[in-house]
């Protein structure tokens, strides 16, 4: 025991008085947040429409005030016919127009055409559901006595009603941070005992392996836990994400997360023998996979069958499952039960290979 | 502790097709310093890992302070020291921080650390650089004081893989001093090197050629033996192929 505590305390050090590191590990979250909170938004803002308008009469006049009245579009440009559009897109000056038809007061039958720029499919699809909603409102609001048939948009679209992307990032982002926390300063801390030669040093002690292990990897499971707990608080206090379940549940989902994440670093460190490729294969092997297979940014029901079934093998995939269960439906482990069961079958059968490998690499 | 501290019968060890270790059998009697001399690639470090517990020998048997390596490697853990080419300290820890983390490695009481602590620092003259990070200290203080943390539980034998390699002459003699008072408080030492005017220092040698013990003796025996001048034209007359 006495020798555990030495390690402990010696990984502490490390931590401590690597500045660097730790300057990383302590800013990357919150760093991430703000980035995610802000810079990464699935909803549009400042859309540049071109309005057509050959004729301007009273309806189209009341349809453009409802645009600008929304505070998603700003219209840059009002041209009279459609074809000057052409050259606004090209230049990138409009994200979105909206053709009119000429008397549209009289005759609300010829519809009113909206196009956008989707070069970028998801806003171009969000311009076009916007604008398409503020038409519908319009529609709504006309006094039923005006003549004409009702311009009925078919596109529907459910909205995040207050339009708040950061309820769906904060969530995958938790398990992005402590992914990199976790498993990469692990592999990182292991691999530099290999290659400074201590390791063997600790090897040939009394020390069993396990107690090697757990000296290495618990302080890191501190540092992850602060993240967390990080990472909640600033989801809370600055982007107002709700916390409808239970926080001590999310804790302790987030600490079994933990161990997955530090098993998976030990296992890459077992297999590699340089802090530099060990850095490779922890972003490699996790941090991309998070990324991308976890339904952290891309929905796991948008991806194709193969990928869809290797997202199933992702921890982060059913611990974003938890973490938006208990933050934004406020469920327990009632329903949460499938995914818990699956981390910890994970954190059982990664913390066995790892320690395995950890043994067979005596012998190699 | 008398009689013999490192007994290796027919210890081999292969990796698939290739054979590190062939059959090598030698005794090493307890407070001797015995040298393990070799080229690069003869063996020797594979043998120390097979006596060390950090590898298992495919075949053959060997006992360390009268343990089997394979079948008791945690009692044999307990009374060996070992330092390897590769310095063995953490860098981003002070000196008294890592003799006290390798004596809390070794289960010494908290008493012991500090005695040993502090005759270890008066031994070596780094009294004042106690608190001073490893990586500020030379090389050659850095082996010196490697030596003295694998030697800080008093282990029964202590293994020295290439430990003065990339020192200066006299931080050699001075390393080769602390072995000496090692071997005369009991502990028995196995000592690899490149450096063959070390060979002369030892009290037996051991030349490793292609994985097997081409040559054992006493420095000055082998030299009559086969008709040398020094254990250094031994050895390439040995080693040539």
């Amino acid at each position: 025991m006495r020798a555990l505590a030495g390690l402990l305390r010696k990984e502490v050090y490390h931590i401590l008085r690597d500045r660097r590191t730790l300057v990383v590990i302590i800013f990357l979250p919150i760093v991430q947040v703000i980035l995610f909170g802000y810079a990464i938004r699935n909803d549009v803002s400042h859309v540049r429409l071109a309005v057509v308008d050959p004729a301007p009469d009273e309806a189209t006049l009341a349809m453009r005030g409802r645009f600008e009245g929304t505070g998603v579009f700003r219209i840059v440009a009002v041209v009279p016919r459609a074809r000057d559009l052409e050259d606004l897109f090209q230049r990138g000056e409009a994200q979105g127009a909206v053709v009119f038809e000429p008397n549209t007061a009289a005759h609300p039958d010829r519809g009113v055409l909206v196009i956008s720029d989707a070069t970028e499919p998801n806003t171009g699809s969000l311009v076009t559901a916007y604008a398409l909603s503020v038409l519908q409102t319009y529609e709504r609001d006309r006094p039923a006595t005006a003549a004409g048939v009702r311009i009925v948009p078919a596109v529907r679209m459910r909205f995040n009603p207050t339009r708040e992307s950061s309820n769906l990032f904060v969530p995958g982002l938790m398990a992005f941070i402590l992914t990199i926390v976790s498993s990469l300063m692990t592999a990182i801390s292991l691999t530099r005992e290999k290659e400074t030669g201590t390791m063997e040093a600790l090897l040939v002690s009394p020390l069993r392996p396990w107690q090697i292990i757990a000296g290495k990897v618990a302080p890191y499971i501190a540092v992850g836990f602060i993240s967390v707990v990080g990472v909640i608080a600033e989801a809370r206090l600055i982007f107002h994400v709700p916390l409808r379940g239970s926080l001590l549940l999310l804790l302790v989902e987030g600490l079994l997360f933990i161990v997955v994440s530090l098993s998976l670093g030990i296992l890459i460190s077992a297999r590699t023998s340089s802090q530099r490729v060990a850095m490779m294969g922890a972003l490699a092997g996790t941090l991309l996979p998070t990324m991308l297979l976890s339904g952290f940014i891309f929905p796991i029901e948008s991806l194709p069958a193969p990928l869809r079934a290797l997202s199933a093998a992702m921890p982060a995939r059913w611990f974003v499952l938890v973490i938006r269960g208990v933050m934004l439906k406020g469920i327990g482990l009632t329903y949460l039960w499938p995914p818990t069961l699956i981390l910890l079958a994970m954190a059982a059968a990664l913390l066995a290979a790892s320690t395995r490998a950890f043994h067979e690499r005596l012998d190699a | 502790m008398s009689g013999v501290a490192i007994e290796a019968h027919e210890l081999t060890r292969r990796f698939g097709a290739f054979t590190a270790v062939d059959r090598i059998t030698f005794d090493v009697r307890a407070g001797e310093v015995f040298g393990f001399l070799g080229a690069n690639g003869a063996g020797k470090t594979t043998a120390i890992r097979m006596l060390t517990g950090l590898l298992r020998p495919t075949s053959g048997r060997a006992t360390v302070a009268g343990h089997d390596v394979a079948a008791a490697t945690e009692l044999v853990k307990r009374h060996i020291g070992y330092m390897s080419q590769r310095f063995s300290l953490y860098e981003d820890l002070t000196i008294r921080e890592n003799i006290t983390l390798y004596g809390g490695i070794y289960d010494l009481s908290d008493r012991d650390i500090s005695e040993r602590t502090a005759r270890l620092l008066a031994r070596l003259g780094l009294g004042h650089a106690a608190d001073r990070f490893v990586r500020t200290l030379p090389l050659g203080w850095r082996q010196k004081l490697a030596l003295s943390v694998a030697l800080l539980h008093e282990p029964r034998v202590v293994f020295l893989d290439e430990p003065t390699s990339g020192v200066d002459p006299i931080t050699r003699r001075q390393f080769w001093e602390l072995i000496y008072e090692a071997a005369a408080r009991g502990t028995t030492v196995l000592v690899t090197t490149h450096y063959l005017d070390e060979a002369e220092y030892c009290d037996r040698v051991s030349i490793m050629v292609g994985g097997r013990i081409a040559a054992l003796g006493a420095p000055g025996d082998l030299k009559r033996q086969f008709h040398t001048r020094s254990i250094d034209d031994l050895f390439v007359q040995l080693a040539r192929p």
